[in-house]
């Protein structure tokens, strides 16, 4: 019990940590790709820290619903990121939810966050609301056929059971249906954390946005708590498609060598992960809102086709 | 535990439901008093039933007991098993809460309706649906088929002076007649080859079913409980007949109703028609997910608040059905522990339906009740004036969206896991189908949150759109206790579900002969896992703790940091423009816009726009705006098919010239024919 709380606490901190540096390292890549100079690393972390000292003003349509969303957005965020592998393929709540209890939780935090942006009663939130229920839901079936893909190979949707299955066979990524899937989970990715060329996350008060739309009344610490949340969101959803499929220096205790080893592995796969995310925000222009449906299907194509190949292949 | 009185317990509360029905009718002059009487007996006969089907369980062993009639083949026989518990359970729960809800819910009819009819009604359908439930006699349980169909007619359109109800209950009738036509056919074919009524003559004679006889007799079956099910493509009688109801019985009808098609296929596929082979098992499935999938986006494009419910009763019969059809697919291939497995997820999901379905149904009817109107664009900001009705309503929302840590995410979770082990459990291509139907589920389950926060945000959150949802006030107590006890049910089965899995065994037990419920818990009794090879493990208690225990460091976060700054209330943003107004809200329908576009070639939308105008078109003075979608089933199936019944009768006039010669010919041939076929060894 005090082992899990232990490991619980140091998996804790390391998310709340490297959570803004990994938003930040994304915004300075893409400033420089576009010779920019951009704002640097720590610039998230500061405003994060200034939005939770600032004071805040809440709508008068708003109800108790609008209050509780950021809490129940951030909370999901952490209690996710307690259950996937990080450093090691040991995470510490990974046997009270496995890969599909990560997906239905963030399903419930984006549940109350579109319920708050609809709160407010203006009309960005509506928009903004239901364009993200929009794509989440028809992105569902292709994260889905992904995940039941990986889940079938290693027999278990356990993130720990999956990583362990992943470290004893860390060349698999090369068989066809794990780049497939790998391919189709990616696309999932961009579409989950509301990047170009679905949604444009640099946006304000434009007719395109749709995350930014839906939690535009937020302000001060309740803002705060949205925008780590989000932060910490897009870490786990990379953290799952890096140790799923490149599971190299994943560490299998908790020993202070092999975390540090697991750790810098980690952050180096992250970094790489980053940049790809980096290179198609610059190399792309955003989509027009209905033209997502079609990325989406490719994804749900790839993971079919990731699937049929594991019993070709 | 052998001398628990279940079948003393369960007469009584056959008892209390019967003679409920006629103290209703005798008191129906003085509606108070026949208010009191309608809801007190109704509530007593839940209480007993629950009692008896909780016994029943503890005891593991089914009661049966049997008066002949002296009628060759029909006899009061009842077999109290664990399925017939189990489902009795559910109804128990269920009448618990309507019984309670309506002593308030029913004092609006005073004086303006007959509450004496009504409660005979009410009574009558919980009286057969106790019997259906419980029933081992082909013919007692025909008769409480069609007294459960017929007095749900009544109810439906109890409403009758609207055009619409008395629309929907002819094609309810109309479709209930045509699924106890299957049923009857389906059972004189059991019957012909066991040579009793009994239904566990059944199980005896399945060996001796020809594969062609098993087959026909599996299509008759699936006919007659889909249509009652509401599968989809029967399933156009149910968005027509669950909302125009009184909504206490709608919940009944959307909760409990629908699931004696689902305990008619477990019990007939499951015990009566010997192992069925895979296609039947498949076929199953893959209308439970046409039925999950497209319940979900009809669902979605509906702005009737009570049609949006029904529409996801389609859906959520769908998710069972996926269930079910796993489970008669692992049976035949030789894999009974995950049969079992995926018959407590069919299972669990139809216990867990039947009471948020219901919950749900009570909500909308608090709303209903307090505004007067269904249409959600009408409605808005109720969770202020209604601040309980709102908090049941959101509980609701999260466990039929599948969200977790709620009962919907638990049986969810155990659906997507029998699928996973279908892809290694079966061979061939067919394999294919299990992931696939895993990511339809994914689908439907996104789709039926987005429904869902329409559905709610728009009833219950910002400002209010009509003149309706502007002076309401909280639904009396009784209604909000009827909702609370659901509300509390949701919870707990969500949260302790490792304590309630273990009652199933007997189930699985009775129909598969495996005990899996076991296997299913780990971890401390807090963790549930899919007790099989490819599995995995949840635990939706530590997840309730974990949200609670993480909440602290968020709470402090935002506390250390607001203590600057006082939170204020300001105007939300309203572009400049002079102050917010409810026309600047988003609606319903701009809500389903971007999914009515994605999905355009299943609902090829139709709309119209015509703007009034004086001197330019850029300034209208009034817009007029019509939008529908095209009602595919009716139009493409339901349509030609009355078409081809009409000419049928037209040509089959000719041979009806109302002449007494031409009858008197067409006797004489008859009996002809009949000694003909008769004599013939």
């Amino acid at each position: 019990m005090t082992g899990l709380l232990a490991k619980a606490g140091l998996q804790l901190v390391l998310l709340l940590l490297v959570a803004p540096f990994l938003s930040g390292i994304i915004k300075t890549l893409k400033a420089r790709l576009q010779t920019r100079r951009g704002p640097d690393v720590l610039q998230s972390y500061r405003d994060i820290f200034k939005l939770l000292r600032k004071g805040m003003v809440i709508p008068d349509t708003a109800s108790w619903i609008f209050s509780t969303t950021p809490y129940i957005v951030f909370v999901i965020a952490i209690l996710v990121g307690l259950m996937i592998p990080m450093t090691t393929t040991d995470a510490p709540l990974s046997l009270f939810g496995g890969v599909l209890a990560v997906v239905y939780l963030l399903a419930l935090g984006r549940f109350f966050l579109a319920l708050g942006g609809l709160d407010t009663g203006s009309s960005f939130g509506g928009l903004g609301s239901s364009r993200e229920m929009t794509i989440s839901a028809i992105a569902e079936p292709a994260m889905m056929l992904a995940i039941f893909t990986v889940a079938l190979g290693a027999n278990s949707t356990n993130l720990s059971e999956m990583a362990k299955v992943a470290v004893s066979q860390s060349w698999k990524f090369l068989a066809p249906s794990q780049m497939l899937a790998f391919a189709a989970l990616f696309i999932v990715l961009i579409a989950e954390t509301g990047r170009i060329p679905v949604d444009n996350p640099a946006t304000h008060l434009e007719l395109t946005m749709i995350h930014e739309a839906m939690i535009l009344e937020y302000s001060g610490p309740y803002l705060a708590l949205i925008e780590w949340g989000a932060s910490i969101k897009q870490l786990v959803l990379m953290t799952l498609l890096v140790n799923t499929f490149f599971p190299f220096g994943l560490s299998s205790d908790w020993t202070a060598r092999g975390l540090g080893l697991g750790l810098i592995f980690y952050l180096t796969k992250m970094l790489l992960l980053a940049f790809l995310i980096v290179l198609v925000e610059t190399t792309n222009a955003k989509l027009r809102l209905f033209r997502v449906p079609e990325l989406l299907m490719v994804s749900f194509i790839l993971g079919a086709l990731a699937l049929i190949s594991t019993f070709l292949f | 535990m052998n001398t628990l009185p279940v079948g003393t317990i369960f007469a009584l509360s056959l008892t209390a439901y019967s003679t409920g029905a006629l103290a209703s009718l005798a008191t129906w002059r003085k509606p108070a008093l026949c208010r009191y009487i309608c809801c007190g007996s109704a509530l007593a006969g839940a209480v007993l039933g629950g009692l008896a089907a909780v016994f029943g369980i503890l005891q593991g062993t089914p009661v049966r007991w049997s008066v002949s009639s002296g009628i060759p083949l029909f006899a009061y026989s009842f077999d109290y098993d664990a399925l017939a518990g189990f489902f009795n359970l559910t109804l128990a729960i269920l009448a618990g809460a309507v019984s309670i809800y309506s002593f308030s819910y029913l004092k609006e009819f005073e004086g303006k309706r007959n509450i004496g009819f009504f409660g005979f009604l009410f009574h009558l359908l919980l009286l057969s649906l106790t019997i259906v439930f419980t029933t081992a006699n082909v013919f007692l349980f025909l008769i409480g088929w069609e007294v459960m169909a017929l007095v749900a007619y009544g109810l439906v359109t109890f409403y009758h002076e609207d055009r619409e109800t008395r629309r929907a209950g002819l094609l309810y009738i109309v479709m209930a007649h045509i699924d106890a036509g299957c049923l009857l056919l389906g059972f004189a074919l059991l019957m012909q080859v066991s040579g009793s009524a009994e239904f566990a003559s059944f199980r005896t004679a399945a060996a001796q079913l020809s594969s062609g006889q098993q087959a026909v007799a599996f299509v008759l079956f699936f006919l007659g409980f889909g249509i009652k099910a509401g599968v989809i493509p029967f399933h156009i009688w149910l968005p027509a007949a669950h909302p125009v109801a009184p909504s206490n019985i709608s919940a009944l009808l959307s909760g409990i109703v629908l699931k004696a098609g689902i305990y008619g296929m477990v019990r007939i596929f499951l015990d009566g028609l010997g192992i069925l082979p895979s296609w039947a098992g498949l076929l199953v499935l893959i209308v439970g997910v046409a039925s999950a999938v497209l319940g979900v986006l009809y669902a979605l494009m509906e702005h009737d608040l009570k049609r949006l419910l029904a529409y996801h009763s389609i859906e959520n019969i769908g998710i069972i059905l996926i269930g079910l059809g796993a489970a008669l697919v692992f049976r035949v291939a030789g894999h009974p522990q995950l049969a079992a497995v995926a018959l407590i997820a069919a299972m669990f999901h139809t216990l867990n339906h039947a009471i948020f379905k219901c919950l749900l149904f009570l909500g909308a009817g608090s709303v209903l009740h307090s505004t007067g109107t269904r249409n959600m664009e009408e409605l808005g900001g109720l969770i202020r004036p209604m601040p309980v009705t709102a908090f049941c309503f959101l509980i609701g929302a999260v466990a039929i969206s599948g969200l977790p840590p709620l009962n919907g995410f638990v049986s969810e979770w155990l659906t997507y896991q029998s699928l996973l082990a279908g892809f290694g459990a079966t061979g061939g291509l067919t394999r294919i189908l299990f992931p696939l139907a895993g990511s339809m589920l994914a689908l439907t389950g996104a789709l039926a949150a987005a429904c869902f926060v329409k559905a709610f945000a728009i009833t219950f959150l910002a400002l209010p759109r009509g003149t309706e949802a502007r002076h309401v006030h909280e639904a009396p107590r009784s209604m909000l206790v009827g909702m609370g006890w659901l509300t509390v049910t949701c919870l707990a089965l969500g949260l302790g579900v490792t304590w309630f899995l273990p009652a199933f065994d007997a189930l699985t037990e009775q129909l598969l002969g495996q005990r899996v419920g076991t296997n299913l818990i780990s971890g401390h009794g807090l963790v549930l896992s899919a007790g099989m090879r490819h599995g995995g493990t949840v635990s939706t208690a530590v997840i309730g703790i974990g949200l609670v225990i993480l909440l602290i460091p968020a709470v402090l976060l935002v506390s250390i940091g607001a203590r600057r700054f006082a939170r204020r209330r300001g105007p939300t943003w309203d572009c400049g423009l002079p102050g917010l107004s409810e026309e600047n809200e988003y609606t319903a329908t701009a809500f389903s816009k971007p999914l009515r576009m994605i999905f355009s070639v299943l609902y090829q939308p139709r709309r119209e726009i015509q703007a009034v105008f004086d001197v330019s078109p850029y300034f209208p003075k009034a817009i007029r705006f019509e939008s529908e979608i095209e009602p595919t089933f009716e139009k493409r199936l339901y349509v030609p098919l009355k078409d081809l019944l009409l000419w049928f009768s037209t040509r089959m006039r000719a041979i009806q010239a109302g002449s007494i010669h031409a009858y008197l010919a067409y006797i004489f041939v008859t009996l002809v024919l009949l000694l003909l076929f008769g004599v013939r060894p």
